[in-house]
């Protein structure tokens, strides 16, 4: 196995088209585990790190431009006020040595149903920027970015350079369902993001569908439902049929982690108390 | 732990490190700091490596193997199979009934088949792939609840049954004015030990073999070994190496017949090594367990019998299972006094993972099911759950179910009263998603959580049992070397983590009176100390050791009372001298032995036990009772199932703390694995196939999820033993699990008869 090493752009870019049996490598966390298990043997690793504007962040308008690769322990430090959906999902991912290495990018380029970024990304509405060398740069809404079981649209000469995130205009929320308090993947897991500026709600489903994804109708049912005008209380019910609508998006699958009727249930009641939370938060803030 | 508290170990606040006082382990330091060799680190020169080649099938009959293509691959130094095994291929604990490689018939997923040889792991792993295994796939029997079924299919010729242990007391069919019954189902647990399986087989000149691994119990792997090899014992020398944890899981073979069968047949120095999924293929599991146990008590709770049966899941070899089943028999219904029992336990081959030596073995699963019964019972008659286990517990003098008299202590009821009494958690702090069930994972804000408080007591047999002959050797030696004297202290002793090499040098400054003491590597070049496994090494190489230093003592003070021409009465060694009656020094070690070494080497043996009766299950089947009561508090949230454990409180009497230090430590280790079966750890296997063999999905208890522990540790002397010890490492992991299970369902109110506990069962979606 070849160790390319880039340590600009351009030559990661240059490589990734001249070798399409290389795997990209960030922070190793889902990479390393395959290559160890043997699942995967590509001819050539494509090591991201010695790219520095990969680990930079920035404004970018109203959005956050988060380089591929910077680790969830800076999103957490660094962006719990503008990305905080985003930061409350890096703060469950694995161990504190983990959150060191792990990436945004990487959750990305893996597309696992149960990659704890992507549930806030939905909900703040991301776009992911992919650039080839061939083509140069697009960008990607994150919803459209995954098209199955850790597929996506990511085309083989791609890499995926960063992810902009709006910064958000209202309360976000993030729950993830694990069988222990730490340490753990998703059973399931829910974000919400509440947009007071366009009267809006985002969404985001985890570890219970084959990809993760939006649950529309719920959000255009909250939407309509909440006061936003004058900041009235969430009605109990009304919270209730918002988290019914967030199970009702999901297509669970029973495995060894947990079952369909579980997820369902577990995401029913994430929702609803998310929905609460922020919604309190919002009216907490006026 | 403080800075000032380390500050104060550094500058000797320890003590002088002898019996009874907090001592530092001789490996603490290289193992706090990476520098302790695991089995994981041996390394030779010349070594080469080993795989195994494992099935993927739980039941298939094996047609032919091909062995040609993986010969072929560069680097591959030896390719063998069942053939290739020179003596009898077999080996096991109870009854040699395991296959070293599978010759026609494989019986369980991941049992191995065939083993490569190569320059280098990966190399190995790759021709391992390209040996071509012709299987006939067979129906695999895997619902244990079927394996004793007329129609059954038979794992091994002599059908399915490994051991029916029937107890039989008092009155039978019996009846009661308040009767109680439950159904519990346990999971398979996972030893989850944290340095998998490794060795190092290095072929020796004399056509033997030296092995170096990790592992429990030297001689019986010696044993084991020198059959399959068909090899004296003196050519086949066992060395241990470090050990990163046992638990049960390494009392059974791994990589030692198959490194030393790989070190022999290419004549270089072989290492094995598995990785953690391997691991959980490469060793024996706790049993699952089905349980379904009735009590029947007078109006005020008053035991009046129980009726029970138990069904272990062996898997497909016997192991340890016909002494796990005579546990889960005799020791099955709980420290409680019972004048009319009826109870059957069952171990049963399947075509599942072997099951055998676990932590609390067969003991820990019974506890589920008496513990809730109990509960239930309290409930029934409206009596506290504390009070009902008091009125019903064991006392010293007291006969237990198999009509054996307890003879030294059973503090049930202070043991309860204790845990009871100690200072219950605040409320849950609503401010802070860590305290929280799900913490980090911000799925509660204090909605739908509910505190629940369980309670449960549990007893457990220290050392083998049923008519074992227990002994363990120490051979102990006394000189005085660049002015100093020095004790070294040898046993085939397993070091597994849990501190006898401290007790051993413990025992030898107090016997000695030197401060100086060597705990030489534990190899087969000094008699057996038996198993590092129930509970029984401190008690037994504790009794080898103290016996051998009273002999070199005797031994020494012999030599200074020819020299000085007094009696020998009265006559002790003290730091480095010899003293009289009064104190006075009399003379210093290094003069009464010059340069000379004293070396002594006993064997000490545990009271006799017996054999039970195989009709009634009655007689003294038992040397020693360990006690332990745990009050567990947790916060669950309800709607999602999820559970914190707030506190996790318990007390034990251990006899005597040889290293207090050392006997909280165990008491914290056990009560977190009996925690992690209750709420999250088992081996999923889906038709005899293991289907989360990682610790990605094999979830061990983080430090999120394990509370703080208050304990508090009782010394009730038993006077049948070395310094009154009693054995302390499996009872925490027997009395916190069905505490934690007690406490989930009160604060959920739903019965819950199975764990591990999981999310939906909580919630009942």
């Amino acid at each position: 196995m070849d160790f390319l090493q880039p340590t600009t752009w351009g030559d990661a870019l240059a490589a990734r088209a001249e070798r399409p049996d290389a795997l990209a490598i960030a922070g190793g966390t889902d990479v390393m585990v395959d290559l160890n298990f043997d699942r995967r043997r590509p001819g050539a690793l494509l090591d991201l790190t010695r790219i520095a504007e990969l680990r930079e962040w920035a404004t970018d308008g109203d959005a956050v431009r988060l380089g591929a690769g910077v680790p969830y322990a800076r999103v957490i430090t660094d962006l719990g006020t503008q990305l905080p959906g985003l930061a409350m999902a890096a703060r469950t991912v694995g161990s504190p040595q983990i959150r060191a290495r792990g990436t945004v990018g990487g959750n990305l380029g893996s597309a696992s149903p149960a990659g704890d970024a992507h549930p806030p990304l939905l909900a703040a509405g991301a776009q992911v920027e992919v650039a080839s060398a061939a083509r140069g740069a697009r960008r990607v809404p994150v919803a459209e970015f995954y098209t199955g079981v850790k597929r996506s649209v990511l085309a083989p000469d791609e890499l995926i350079a960063a992810v902009l995130v709006p910064r958000a205009a209202g309360p976000q929320q993030f729950c993830k369902v694990g069988t222990r308090n730490a340490m753990v993947i998703a059973v399931s897991a829910f974000a919400l993001a509440l947009h007071p500026d366009r009267h809006a709600v985002g969404t985001g489903i985890g570890s219970a569908a084959p990809t993760p994804r939006r649950a529309p109708e719920a959000e255009e049912f909250l939407a309509g439902e909440l006061d936003w005008a004058s900041r009235g209380p969430l009605p109990g019910t009304v919270a209730a049929e918002f988290g019914q609508r967030v199970a009702a998006a999901a297509s669970p699958i029973d495995d060894v982690r947990g079952t369909a009727a579980y997820r369902r249930h577990s995401l029913a009641v994430m929702a609803r108390r998310a929905a609460t939370w922020a919604w309190d938060d919002l009216r907490r803030a006026a | 732990m403080t800075a000032v508290e380390t500050d104060a170990r550094a500058t000797g606040r320890l003590g002088a490190g002898r019996v009874g006082e907090d001592a530092q382990r001789p490996d603490g330091t290289l193992k706090v700091t990476g520098e302790f060799a695991y089995a994981s680190d041996l390394w030779h020169d010349d070594m080469v490596w080993g795989v195994t080649l494992r099935s993927p099938h739980p039941h298939a009959r094996i047609r032919r193997i091909d062995v040609t293509e993986a010969l072929t691959v560069p680097g591959v130094t030896a390719v063998l199979t069942a053939d290739d095994v020179p003596g009898e291929n077999a080996f096991g604990l109870e009854h040699a009934d395991q296959p070293v490689l599978a010759a026609d018939v494989v019986r369980y997923e991941g049992e191995p088949v065939a083993l490569v040889a190569a320059d280098h792991p990966e190399t190995a792993r790759r021709a391992a792939a390209r040996i071509r295994v012709d299987y006939e796939v067979l129906p695999a029997l895997t619902d244990p609840r079927r394996a004793l079924d007329e129609d059954a299919p038979p794992v091994h010729p002599g059908g399915n049954l490994v051991r029916h242990l029937p107890l039989r007391r008092g009155e039978q069919g019996r009846t009661a004015p308040v009767v109680v019954s439950v159904d519990v189902e346990v999971g398979m647990q996972d030893q989850a030990f944290l340095g998998p399986e490794s060795g190092l087989a290095v072929p020796a000149e004399d056509g033997g073999v030296d092995l170096f691994v990790a592992t429990q119990w030297l001689h019986v792997d010696q044993r084991q070994i020198c059959l399959a090899l068909g090899m004296p014992p003196e050519k086949v020398r066992v060395t241990l190496a470090g050990v990163g944890g046992a638990f049960g899981g390494r009392e059974d073979l791994s990589v030692h017949v198959h490194a030393c069968l790989l070190a022999l047949r290419t004549g270089r120095p072989v290492k094995m090594s598995y990785g953690r999924e391997e691991s959980f293929y490469g060793h024996v599991h706790r049993h699952p367990a089905w349980l379904s146990y009735e009590f029947g008590a007078e109006p005020d709770g008053t035991l009046v019998y129980a009726r029970a049966t138990v069904l272990l899941d062996g898997g497909a070899y016997a192991s340890s299972t016909g002494a796990v089943v005579g546990n889960a028999g005799t020791l099955g219904l709980g420290p409680y006094r019972i004048p009319n029992v009826t109870v059957d336990a069952y171990g049963v081959f399947t075509n599942n993972p072997p099951c055998g030596a676990m932590r609390g073995f067969g003991c820990v699963q019974a506890a589920f099911a008496h513990e809730a019964l109990m509960d239930s019972l309290a409930d029934a008659v409206g009596v506290d759950r504390v009070e009902i286990r008091r009125r019903n517990g064991l006392r010293e003098g007291d006969r237990n179910i198999t009509g054996q008299v307890i003879d030294s202590a059973a503090p049930v009821a202070e043991l309860l009263d204790r845990v009871a009494a100690l200072p219950l958690p605040p409320p849950a702090d609503t401010s802070d998603i860590r305290a929280l069930p799900g913490a980090v994972g911000n799925t509660t804000h204090g909605e739908g959580v509910r505190r629940g408080i369980g309670y449960a007591v549990t007893y457990k047999n220290v050392g083998f049992s049923e008519g074992f002959d227990d002994y363990s050797t120490a051979r102990v030696r006394l000189q005085v070397t660049g002015g100093e004297a020095v004790a070294t202290v040898h046993t085939a002793a397993a070091e597994v983590g849990q501190g006898l090499v401290t007790v051993q040098q413990q025992i030898a400054r107090t016997e000695l009176g030197v401060q100086q003491v060597v705990v030489v590597p534990a190899d087969t070049s000094v008699g057996s100390a038996g198993s590092t496994s129930a509970s029984r090494q401190t008690y037994v190489t504790g009794g080898a050791v103290q016996a051998a230093c009273a002999a070199v003592r005797t031994a020494v003070l012999q030599r200074a009372a020819v020299a000085l021409d007094r009696p020998l009465t009265g006559l002790r060694l003290d730091g480095e001298e010899v003293v009289g009656p009064g104190g006075e020094v009399l003379t210093g070690l290094a003069d009464v032995l010059g340069d000379d070494a004293v070396e002594e080497t006993r064997e000490y043996r545990h009271r006799p036990t017996h054999a039970v009766d195989p009709e009634t299950g009655q007689g003294d089947a038992h040397v020693q009772f360990a006690f332990s009561a745990h009050r567990a508090v947790v916060d669950v949230d309800v709607e999602l199932g999820l559970v914190k454990v707030v506190a996790l409180d318990t007390a034990q009497d251990v006899g005597r703390a040889i290293n207090p230090d050392a006997v909280v430590g165990q008491i914290h280790g056990g009560s977190a694995q009996g925690m992690g079966l209750a709420l999250m750890e088992e081996v999923v296997v889906t038709d005899g196939h293991v289907r989360n063999p990682s610790f990605t999905d094999y979830l061990l208890p983080t430090i999120l999820d394990m509370p703080p522990m208050q304990v508090e540790v009782l010394e009730y002397a038993d006077p049948h033993a070395p310094y009154g010890v009693r054995g302390v490492g499996e009872p925490p992991t027997i009395s916190s699990g069905p505490a934690v299970a007690a406490a989930v369902r009160d604060a959920c109110g739903r019965p819950l008869r199975r764990v591990p506990i999981r999310p939906e069962h909580i919630t009942g979606v």
